[in-house]
């Protein structure tokens, strides 16, 4: 069993048709997975004994026909509630946590009889943009095990990439879903802001988070991503607009010709690599070569959309990680002699370095005082970094330009300096901070490391991007190429 | 514009947070934060005069849910998740200061 | 030196919704602890607070009732400090755009009428319940977690404690019969935050405040402001200062004890909540809630008064309660008299309710049974003194018509079943007879007690005295 040779389409057929069971296929997938996760590391909690169980069901009871995924294994970012298994959000703060409920996401899966294989890696809390910043474990680029994988759906990416599952669910707050998919040369789609439920996703920044797939081809992700869409009564911030089945209108006659793509330069200016550069700019040449024009514009605001981002997200995450306080659930510390110890140990043991260094910084913004010059300030940024990209949205159908400035880098290469590690983002945030739809998609390699090329549409507009990811897939091999794990042994 | 930040400042803001740092943790930390509000306070140059905020990314307004009850009867998982419970209620250290939120 | 006081409330109603503000769970006293909480309640990873529209339109309902101006964009903002009963660490309340601002509301104080004004007031969601333990442990319990409120905040207008006593009974008079909740302060469902202040008149600038706790009636309010005013007052006048502290109001000895000082402002770190989308109030939505606003007590009054004829005393008691003034409405609506449906109403069931300790609607009289047996009285079916054991029946919830006749209370009017009586007892009082014929007329009273006394008081005394008399000159 291999998934680079096939995708969700032809195992839904297969399966359908009997050619495969769910269970060959879940045993199958579980033997990827013990065959290289000692390399890769990419999950937290395998779910194998529960998932062969439900394969069983799933082939006992047949498989209907417009249950896409059923039968299906599949991997969860672990920061994503799964009723009954573990979810710590890669932080020991919930290593003891046993939730209670689904994620809207998970309970749609599920509705379809989904396999869920388990749970992977992230930077604790989804803050950081390596898995470096794991309680647990930090996972390995399959490309090359010395690097990173990105975060913080670095596990989710790696999975994908080492071929472990067909997709995995990921979620991207600042680039935590693109940037693992470029550097893992992987599809990843953050959909627009209010496209799918966050109900069941461990809030990070909740003004930003987004959930989405991470998969091998364009197709399979738009797919999936019309399988959890739509508007859910437990997130009221979720859209109302009616969701397209994205897939349809990929095929032969999939086109890009008059689609007008606007190019930054700010994206394609200093801070990124030489490589990189390359790999976007033949990119949109072969788009150009495609029929489709290609613009130069300006997105001037880009330049502070790192500081407007740390702030406004470190500000929401220190709220939202003010529940984890030894009450009512998660690790409580032992030596306490009173409320305050609770409190404060609970936290301060529970947390680690990254993420209190989040809370601090949003602390910190909030407070009296420092308001209005922060958290009002970025604010008021996010409002112009969102009209820019109205502006070039008048007369462009797309932005492109690449997802990260570099390559995967080196396991440890930026560990000690935060402020280095948070400048990877500058190309992911501003999506986020608008609320757009943004995606990565493998556009060739640099220093044999793959690159990904971002793809920004406008609000509720993935089909364009699918589209123009679809074309670009459908004429280049990029994708098609795989890491050689078992040669790095 | 200096930064705003030293190690009274972040001691202040971890009381704010429920979170203690060692003397060693500190003397990292503080440089780190210094460094990175320095980062933060680079978009006190951009003018933004009569600009709204944006606080949310939503297409959604009006969006409420009908005055229907619906009782979930989680309450013995909810309490099996707690690390410490009596009598179905959850147990915590005395609370000292009964004032509440403070007011 | 003579000083001016300056009084600020803050009230806090609770609202009786069928569930919580932010999260379905049932919005209910008196079960289990935490039977009525659910993974929003407990501030679960991942969950998300969701909207009552029941909860915005009361208040809407609320600042229609203040004369308060609704904000037409509204969102939530966190207000964030850590406790056991808060589950989140926030509290979901509105700061930034409130829910109605610049309100008032009229009060009178020894015959003079005056407006105080309302800043502004918010929804907001309440938090669990703890309790303590002399054993070194407190208890947390989180069904009162998400129970939705209303806050209520008074400008600075109010200038002395029986002004306070004032504005609480007509801000709670009025909260209540919008029906949106049942503001009583026994129970928890209307509590009280107050800060006093005084300077020397004429002074521009506000005195220190200090805040008092544990005022658990409008009456404490009262007694608490009076003596932290006087205290205050003795201060200043020995050369002292004001701290800025919290006190407590000690029941007991009627004084005010130092709880805490206050150092600085509390840092709460409020911004707009990211989860709830934002609320955009229209005219039309207003419009629709005032149509079905009922009838404020002020407007009640004038038509129990302008309509009803009833005196300017009556109608104000009669209104001091949403329950009675209801229940009042109901009883002339199953066609008693008003006047008398007042004074049963103030009268009787009033000395009922007191007796027994208890809330008109948890009695078993009915406007049906009252309206009864007040028609009873009208017509002659019964007498006013035969209607004080039909009250007593119809206590119980007894059928007022069903129990006359069962126990044969009906008045004995019929001349053809009279006659007969009389002329017996006339003929057996020949001594009283011949008083009467002296010019004795008390007499008559003997003999109609007689009358009374062999029909067991069933006999109409009207009626009596009338064919006695008739009998009398006949002879």
């Amino acid at each position: 069993m291999n998934f680079y040779d096939t995708d969700l389409t032809q195992l839904h057929d297969d399966l359908v048709n009997k050619k495969i069971s769910a269970t060959e296929l879940t045993k199958a997938t579980f033997e990827n997975i013990h065959a290289t996760e000692d390399q890769v590391q990419a999950f937290l909690t395998l779910n194998e004994e529960v998932a062969m169980k439900q394969a069983q069901e799933v082939d006992a009871n047949g498989i209907n026909a417009d249950q896409l995924v059923a039968g299906i294994p599949l991997g969860v970012k672990d920061n994503i509630v799964t009723k009954g298994l573990r979810t710590t959000a890669a932080s020991k703060i919930l290593d003891n946590f046993n939730p209670i409920y689904d994620a809207t996401v998970i309970e749609k899966l599920k509705a379809q009889n989904f396999i869920n294989a388990g749970k992977l890696n992230l930077d604790e809390f989804a803050m950081g943009g390596s898995t470096e910043n794991s309680a647990y474990q930090t996972t390995h680029n399959p490309w090359d095990l010395t690097r990173v994988p990105g975060g913080s759906s670095g596990g989710s990416a790696a999975a994908v990439a080492a071929g472990q599952v067909l997709a995995a669910l990921g979620t991207d707050t600042g680039g935590s879903i693109r940037l693992p998919a470029s550097y893992n040369g992987v599809v990843g789609m953050k959909p627009t802001y209010g496209r799918v439920s966050r109900w069941g996703i461990i809030a990070f920044g909740s003004s930003l988070d987004q959930v989405g797939w991470l998969t091998q081809s364009v197709k399979d992700n738009a797919l999936l991503t019309s399988l959890i869409s739509g508007h859910d009564e437990h997130d009221l911030t979720s859209s109302t607009r009616e969701v397209p089945n994205f897939a349809s209108q990929l095929n032969d006659d999939t086109s890009v010709k008059g689609l007008r793509i606007a190019v930054p330069k700010e994206y394609l200016g200093e801070g990124v690599d030489e490589g990189v550069k390359e790999t976007i700019k033949a990119a949109l040449k072969h788009y150009e070569s495609l029929g489709a024009i290609i613009d130069e514009v300006s997105l001037p605001n880009t330049q502070y959309g790192v500081a407007a981002y740390y702030i406004i997200s470190s500000s929401e995450a220190s709220s939202n990680l003010q529940r984890f306080d030894g009450i009512r659930y998660g690790v409580r510390a032992t030596d306490v002699q009173n409320l305050e110890d609770v409190y404060v140990k609970s936290r301060s043991e529970g947390f680690g370095d990254e993420v209190k260094r989040r809370i601090m910084l949003g602390t910190f913004s909030l407070s009296a005082g420092f308001y209005d010059a922060y958290f009002k300030k970025a604010s008021q940024i996010r409002t112009l970094i969102r009209q820019d990209f109205e502006k070039v949205f008048e007369n462009h159908d797309l932005v492109m330009g690449p997802a990260g400035p570099t390559v995967a880098y080196k396991i440890g290469a930026n560990i000690t300096d935060p402020k280095a590690m948070y400048m990877n983002d500058v190309l992911t945030v501003p999506v986020n901070m608008a609320g757009l739809p943004g995606m990565s998609i493998p556009a060739g390699f640099s220093d044999n490391m793959p690159v990904g090329l971002q793809i920004i549409g406008k609000p509720f507009d993935e089909q364009t991007m699918y589209n123009a990811a679809y074309a670009f897939e459908q004429t280049t091999d990029f994708h098609k190429q795989t890491p050689n794990l078992g040669g790095q042994n | 514009m200096a930064s705003q930040i030293d190690e009274q400042q972040v001691k202040h803001v971890a009381s704010l947070a429920k979170l203690e740092f060692t003397d060693e943790q500190l003397s990292k930390f503080t440089p780190q934060l210094e460094s990175i509000i320095d980062l933060f306070e680079s978009i006190d140059k951009v003018d933004t005069t009569g600009v709204i905020p944006m606080t949310s990314a939503s297409d959604q307004i009006n969006a409420m849910r009908e005055d229907k009850a619906v009782n979930s009867h989680q309450c013995d998982e909810l309490l099996k998740n707690a690390p410490d419970t009596e009598d179905g209620y959850i147990k915590v250290p005395a609370i000292i200061d009964e004032s509440g939120d403070g007011e | 030196m003579n000083f001016e006081t300056t009084i600020g409330l803050e009230v806090h109603v609770e609202l009786k919704t069928n569930s919580k503000i932010f999260s379905p769970s049932p919005v209910q006293f008196g079960s289990d602890p935490n039977a009525n909480t659910n993974v929003i309640d407990w501030g679960y990873p991942g969950v998300l607070p969701s909207t009552n529209k029941g909860v915005v339109e009361d208040g809407i309902r609320a600042a229609l009732a203040l004369h308060a101006e609704v904000e037409p964009h509204q969102h939530f903002d966190r207000k964030n400090y850590f406790y056991p009963d808060n589950p989140k660490a926030y509290q979901i309340s509105q700061s930034e755009s409130p829910m109605a601002h610049d309100g008032w509301i009229e009060i009178e104080v020894d015959g003079q009428k005056k407006k105080i004004g309302i800043a502004e007031m918010h929804i907001e969601e309440d938090a669990g319940k703890n309790s303590h333990s002399p054993n070194g442990f407190s208890y947390v319990d989180l069904n009162r977690q998400g129970t939705p409120l209303i806050e209520i905040v008074s400008k600075p207008e109010i200038a002395s404690p029986d002004e306070a006593y004032a504005y609480l009974e007509a801000l709670r008079q009025r909260i209540q019969f919008t029906g949106i909740s049942d503001v009583k302060m026994e129970e928890g469902s209307m509590r009280v935050d107050v800060n006093i202040s005084i300077r020397p008149i004429g002074s521009d600038k506000f005195g220190t405040k200090t805040e008092l706790k544990n005022l658990n009636s409008f009456n404490y309010v009262r007694k608490g402001l009076a003596f932290e005013e006087k205290r205050q007052q003795q201060v200043l006048m020995s050369g002292g200062k004001i701290g800025q502290e919290t006190r407590r109001y000690d029941e007991a000895s009627g004084t005010t004890i130092l709880m805490r000082v206050k150092e600085g402002s509390d840092d709460y770190r409020y911004f707009p909540e990211p989860d709830l989308p934002v609320l955009n109030i229209s005219q039309d939505w207003i419009d629709e809630i005032g149509q079905t606003m009922p009838e404020m007590p002020g407007d009640r009054r004038k038509r129990y008064i302008n309509d009803l004829g009833l005196t300017d005393y009556d109608a104000m008691v009669l209104t001091q309660t949403k329950e009675m003034s209801d229940f009042f409405e109901a009883t002339i609506a199953e066609g008693a008299d008003a006047k008398m449906a007042s004074n049963y109403l103030q009268g009787d069931v009033n000395a009922f309710l007191n007796d027994n300790q208890v809330d008109l609607q948890e009695t078993d009289l009915t406007p049906a049974h009252l309206a009864g047996m007040i028609k009873l009285i009208s017509d002659g079916t019964i007498s006013t003194k035969i209607a004080k054991k039909v009250f007593k029946a119809i206590t119980k919830g007894e059928d007022p018509d069903a129990f006359v006749k069962e126990k044969g209370l009906i008045q004995l009017s019929d001349p053809a079943q009279l006659q007969p009586m009389i002329d017996e007892v006339l003929a057996a009082n020949e001594q009283s007879v011949e008083d009467f014929k002296n010019g004795k007329d008390r007499a008559i009273g003997f003999l109609v007690g007689q009358i009374m006394k062999k029909t067991h008081g069933q006999a109409n005394p009207k009626v009596v005295n009338q064919l006695l008399i008739a009998s009398l000159k006949a002879l």
